[in-house]
């Protein structure tokens, strides 16, 4: 039974990759390329640059990208579902918990102590992303002054003064950047 | 259920956030900021830390995990579906249609240029969140969170510290920091 396959192996895959993103990648390989021989590296590497180039998390693009090739659209939604079953039972319990005890004074203290981390984490996200545009690596040793992209970086600082003084929303200013963008490196 | 909150706004509005937002879990995070603080006051800067916080320590991917916990706090059982629906119907589609152009999709130049570009406006985004989350820390005159904040940055960004790590090590953090200030209010 395929569909009961696909759904375990999901399930394994949503239970155990903590740290989202490519914390999952090693997880699927061994699971699914390695273990069940449904996908190829070739394949595997195919969906890598897929999960890049899509919106969405890894975990469940992969699924839909298995799903899909093992058993077509029901088998796409048996796997996502299986991804993220354990999700929503954990984080059930704990935002029941969140909304029960949040008023507790060591409750607060605690969230009140991870603010900053969740800060933290979001702008060295946001950094990475920076500079894989405007120089085409994220690693900071690799950075290169005379790689610097120009349309990326005039795209950045128009994208972020709309932002600041115009109160801009955050998908117009996604596609304004992606056409915008795309016209500029067409025309130049 | 607040009134002027509706599912099928939660639906459409994390539908929205979903099919557009590139370069992972953090954006997504970035993303509800704007929508559903700066926008729409539906939640507090602080509640979107807390529940980014909580989500970040469970195992799945975090978009997933902070559609879940956002749905709840908007709508309880209900509203986790309505949030978690939206979240995955996108990527299910999109991979689904994708899957069967691959050579096509992956080799188009103008979608090579165009997903290159759109990272510098994904992070303008993140910045100007940034921006806002870090000064409201600065605003609390905390210097220890200021630091702490800014050591965490370094050693996630420079020295690549998974976020689980520095999750529970701020957890531990809150709990001792917790219990010394009550042992000085007792003294």
């Amino acid at each position: 039974m395929i569909y009961l396959q696909l759904f375990f192996v999901y399930l394994q895959i949503g239970a155990f990759a903590f740290g989202g993103g490519y914390a999952a990648m090693p997880l699927i390989q061994s699971l699914v390329v390695e273990g069940k021989g449904w996908l190829s590296m070739a394949e595997f590497a195919d969906l890598t640059t897929i999960a890049e180039m899509t919106p969405g998390p890894i975990a469940v693009n992969s699924a839909t990208f298995v799903g899909q090739k093992m058993a077509g659209l029901p088998g796409a939604i048996v796997c996502t579902l299986g991804c993220i079953l354990p999700s929503l039972i954990i984080v059930l319990i704990l935002a029941y918990l969140y909304t029960k005890f949040s008023n507790l004074d060591i409750v607060k203290k605690v969230l009140g102590q991870m603010r900053p981390a969740v800060v933290a984490m979001i702008a060295s996200a946001g950094m990475g992303i920076l500079l894989m545009g405007l120089f085409g690596t994220s690693v900071f040793a690799e950075i290169q002054f005379g790689s610097l992209r120009l349309i990326e970086l005039c795209v950045f600082i128009v994208c972020f003064i709309l932002l600041r003084c115009k109160k801009a929303g955050p998908i117009q200013i996604i596609f304004l950047s992606a056409a915008a963008g795309t016209i500029l490196y067409c025309v130049l | 259920m607040d009134k002027k909150i509706s599912y099928g706004k939660l639906f459409i509005e994390m539908l929205k956030i979903s099919t557009f937002t590139f370069g992972g879990g953090f954006v997504i995070i970035g993303m509800m900021q704007k929508k559903f603080c700066d926008e729409l006051h539906w939640v507090s800067d602080e509640e979107v830390l807390d529940m980014t916080a909580i989500a970040q320590s469970a195992p799945g991917a975090l978009a997933v995990n902070s559609a879940i916990i956002f749905g709840y706090r908007m709508g309880g059982i209900q509203g986790v579906l309505v949030s978690t629906l939206a979240t995955i119907i996108p990527p299910l589609v999109i991979i689904s249609i994708i899957c069967n152009i691959y050579d096509a999709f992956s080799t188009n130049k103008i979608i090579q240029i165009a997903l290159q570009v759109m990272r510098a406006g994904v992070a303008a985004v993140i910045m100007d969140v940034v921006l806002d989350l870090g000064g409201k820390v600065f605003e609390t005159k905390d210097w220890i969170n200021v630091c702490l904040m800014i050591a965490a940055f370094v050693v996630s960004w420079i020295f690549k510290v998974s976020s689980i790590t520095l999750i529970l090590l701020f957890l531990c953090l809150g709990v001792a920091r917790y219990f010394i200030e009550r042992k000085k209010v007792q003294a």
